[in-house]
């Protein structure tokens, strides 16, 4: 019996190790062949089909929803950790809003996307639509991290900053903040992760044309839109694969940025 | 000369009554160390003299507590201001993690003093004042979370320094080091007193007999003796002063 | 004094900011809700729910979408019974057998599934796992079965992580407890470490089926997507997930309508998963 659960443990851990790798060079060997300049052409035309300008309209979209939601996921937390009275109704309530709205499943943020951004504010199929439906989904992943962060400094550092004279704010941008900025910044980047993988919260906001976004009500497709619409389209299998290698190594490089960063701030932390 | 006066002071946390009906009067440039068993309210009456029992939900002060005839409750209303002259130095060093420099920067930066040659100025005359300037001089721009303990603790009261206050809050400076620091960190006392008034809570009795001019026994909240370190440690007047001294309970 | 207002004024944007995500959640409930109640009002939600037949281009139109809410469900269950016990078992793996070398390949590799993009787990499925499936059990290979597996590993990383943590959690003295009884490495982590961790494996496992239940993109690719009940698990399907993607590229009126309903019959599924979780999830810091 022992043996017996032994080996299915084993097997289980093996299967699962065979699963991730199978997928991850299987994706590598039919695509890295498949990567060619052609790829990459600043235009995208049918016959080409660039990855390109899904590239630069993931990356605009990065920049502008970590501009959005960052602030204010962190001043979420300053004000839950720093200010607010630990058992106050305000806190529990947005204690379980940020819970609930980790929960949602992208397609439900798509589907608000629409109807809120898209249709109601008449943001059209637009960057910033995609934008302010990607801020909110991230907003629960930033102020968790960062509350996180914001509890693990020791309260004598802040009793020190207050036996000084300093008000809350100083106290928290000169001394909290610093110490929690690498915690802080590795959510960021699990964010980001987020963001570069997701479609269905875009599809019905972000829209799907394969062109650099001109503005912020310019409507574009990022990369993993493109590989969903190459999927299903099922003539561009090689270009799908190429597409899937680019997104598994921006997600690979994510990742390791990420354990980078926090395994810095626990050498630092105190 | 008198720099604090405590007149009928009582503090609350919630429905805990935690010091009850305080008076004292604490002079200029000497030491007064406040001592008891642990939860008598030393500590906590401490705190209340820089306000840092602000902090605390539902804590409730009242009577007067009169710095230099102005109460530090009703007319010192800006609590960074009354921090800014009732500096504090607590139990565990606690720098920030930032350079010694930054460290004893941060306070005179929080009162907007920013000019570079006067900080220079401040950083070194107090780091001279707390004795470790010889030690540190050459490492300004190092992280000051690399020092010993000792030396953490004379950084803390450096920093504690640099904002130029006329009291210092000591809550049990020394718990936490090792016997040669205690003893560089008791000297340092002698010569600060010249010019702070300082006050300073201890778990140790030898080190209140070592340092202090005066001395408070604390129990239960209520202050039972207040008078010269010498005179109550050979004669005592309560009953429960002498049991707590040598050593009956506590 | 200005300072004191410059604290006040901060304070003011901090609070501010704590109420956006409040305001959002009021924003997403008040459309999605006000997009579908009307339609499931109008159209009866017994008729809704409980309806066999999505044919919106019938006349008069037909909307149930009793075939999508079985769909999700099989398929869920589906993704359970491929990723509960192999996410489990790799977690104890990872917590009570594996050596410190093993351990430093395998975390990572469980944090790179996590990450990896949905889009790419699905298009795998459909190039590879779609083709085998077709070969060994007839049909298109777009089935049950290939959506379970495809959720089931997509749901690995989340049961793996909480479950792993859960298993560390437990204090050692239980399994040294068990040792020094004489029981063997094996029997005391099945009878007593793993019972003690039994509400962070819940909670894991809870977590899981919210992702399998949510999961849109991927499960497209590969779960055909006809809109008929469920005729068995070598047979295409539609979820809830999928039934809004498919048809909202084209859909107006009341067929919109229609599919803002089944998002608010999917938003109220997540809800109550949502609640359970959280109820397991203060039972096991307890």
């Amino acid at each position: 019996m022992n043996k017996f659960i032994n080996i299915a443990i084993k097997l289980a851990a093996l299967l699962t190790f065979s699963i991730f790798f199978f997928i991850v060079s299987y994706i590598f060997i039919k695509g890295v062949p498949n990567l060619s300049f052609k790829l990459f052409s600043l235009e995208y035309t049918s016959e080409n089909v660039s990855l390109l300008p899904s590239i630069i309209n993931t990356v605009l979209i990065i920049v502008l929803t970590l501009l959005v939601a960052t602030p204010i996921g962190v001043f979420t937390s300053f004000y839950l950790v720093e200010y607010a009275n630990r058992r106050s109704k305000l806190v529990s309530l947005i204690r379980i809003t940020t819970q609930t709205l980790a929960a949602i499943p992208s397609i439900v943020y798509g589907l608000f996307g629409m109807l809120f951004f898209v249709i109601d504010l008449g943001f059209k199929y637009s960057l910033l639509a995609g934008t302010l439906t990607l801020s909110i989904m991230i907003l629960p992943i930033i102020i968790n991290t960062t509350e996180e962060a914001l509890l693990s400094v020791a309260n004598n550092l802040r009793e020190a900053s207050f036996a000084l004279g300093a008000g809350k704010v100083r106290t928290i941008f000169k001394v909290i903040f610093p110490i929690c900025i690498n915690s802080i910044l590795a959510g960021v980047i699990l964010s980001i992760g987020r963001i570069v993988g997701e479609t269905a919260a875009l599809i019905f906001t972000l829209g799907t044309v394969p062109k650099i976004v001109t503005g912020l009500f310019s409507s574009g497709r990022t990369l993993a839109l493109h590989m969903y619409l190459l999927s299903t389209e099922a003539v561009h299998v090689e270009q799908s694969y190429a597409t899937g290698v680019v997104l598994l190594i921006v997600i690979f490089m994510i990742n390791s940025l990420s354990t980078y960063i926090s395994k810095r701030f626990g050498r630092l932390g105190r | 000369m008198i720099k604090i006066s405590v007149k009928n002071l009582n503090l609350y946390y919630g429905k805990f009554h935690a010091l009850k009906d305080i008076n004292m009067d604490i002079n200029k440039n000497e030491i007064t160390a406040f001592i008891g068993p642990s939860g008598c309210g030393k500590s906590s009456f401490l705190r209340t003299l820089n306000r840092m029992n602000d902090l605390v939900e539902d804590c409730k002060i009242e009577g007067e507590i009169l710095l230099d005839d102005k109460d530090i409750i009703k007319d010192i209303i800006d609590v960074n201001i009354l921090r800014k002259r009732v500096g504090m130095v607590f139990q565990k060093p606690n720098p920030f993690p930032m350079s010694i420099y930054d460290n004893i920067a941060y306070g005179p930066r929080t009162h907007n003093i920013n000019k570079k040659s006067i900080l220079d100025d401040i950083v070194e005359e107090s780091l001279k004042k707390a004795a470790i300037w010889d030690e540190v001089k050459d490492d300004l721009k190092k992280s000051a979370l690399r020092l010993s303990g000792g030396q953490m603790q004379r950084i803390c009261i450096a920093r504690a320094l640099a904002v130029r206050p006329e009291v210092i809050l000591l809550d049990e400076p020394t718990s936490a080091l090792d016997p040669i620091s205690t003893s560089k960190i008791e000297d340092l006392l002698g010569d600060l007193k010249k010019e702070f008034t300082i006050i300073m809570v201890t778990h140790n009795m030898q080190q209140a007999t070592r340092t202090s001019d005066k001395t408070a026994f604390f129990l239960n909240g209520e202050l039972i003796e207040f008078n010269d370190t010498e005179t109550l440690f050979s004669i005592p007047s309560k009953k429960s002063t002498e049991d707590y001294i040598t050593g009956r309970f506590g | 004094m200005k300072g004191k207002r410059f604290e006040k004024f901060m304070k003011g944007i901090f609070i501010l900011s704590s109420l956006v995500s409040i305001v959002s959640i009021v924003l997403i409930c008040v459309f999605i809700f006000k997009g579908g109640i009307p339609f499931i009002k109008e159209y009866g939600l017994k008729n809704f729910l409980f309806g066999r037949e999505w044919k919106p281009s019938n006349s008069p139109p037909i909307y149930g979408i009793l075939p999508m809410i079985l769909g999700s469900f099989y398929v869920t269950i589906g993704a359970v019974l491929v990723g509960v016990p192999i996410g489990v078992m790799t977690a104890t793996y990872m917590s009570y057998f594996s050596g410190k070398r093993i351990y430093s390949i395998l975390k990572p590799s469980i944090n790179l599934m996590a990450g990896i993009p949905s889009i790419v787990y699905g298009f795998f499925f459909l190039t590879v796992v779609v083709p085998i499936v077709r070969d060994v059990f007839g049909g298109t290979g777009m089935n049950f079965i290939t959506a379970s597996i495809l959720l089931g590993v997509m749901i690995l990383p989340t049961i793996i992580g909480i479950s792993e943590s859960a298993l560390k959690a437990v204090p050692k003295e239980y399994y040294e407890g068990s040792i020094a009884l004489g029981a063997s490495h094996e029997s005391s982590i099945i009878k007593v470490v793993i019972p003690a961790a039994k509400s962070g494996i819940m909670a894991s496992i809870i977590l899981g089926v919210g992702r399998a239940i949510g999961e849109t993109m991927a499960l497209i690719l590969v779960a055909g997507n006809q809109a008929r009940m469920p005729k068995g698990i070598t047979k295409g399907f539609r979820s809830l997930t999928t039934n809004i993607v498919m048809d909202m590229s084209y859909a107006s009126g009341t067929h919109r309508e229609a599919l803002i309903a089944t998002a608010v019959v999917l938003f109220i599924f997540i809800l109550i998963i949502n609640g359970i979780f959280s109820i397991v999830k203060r039972r096991s810091l307890r």
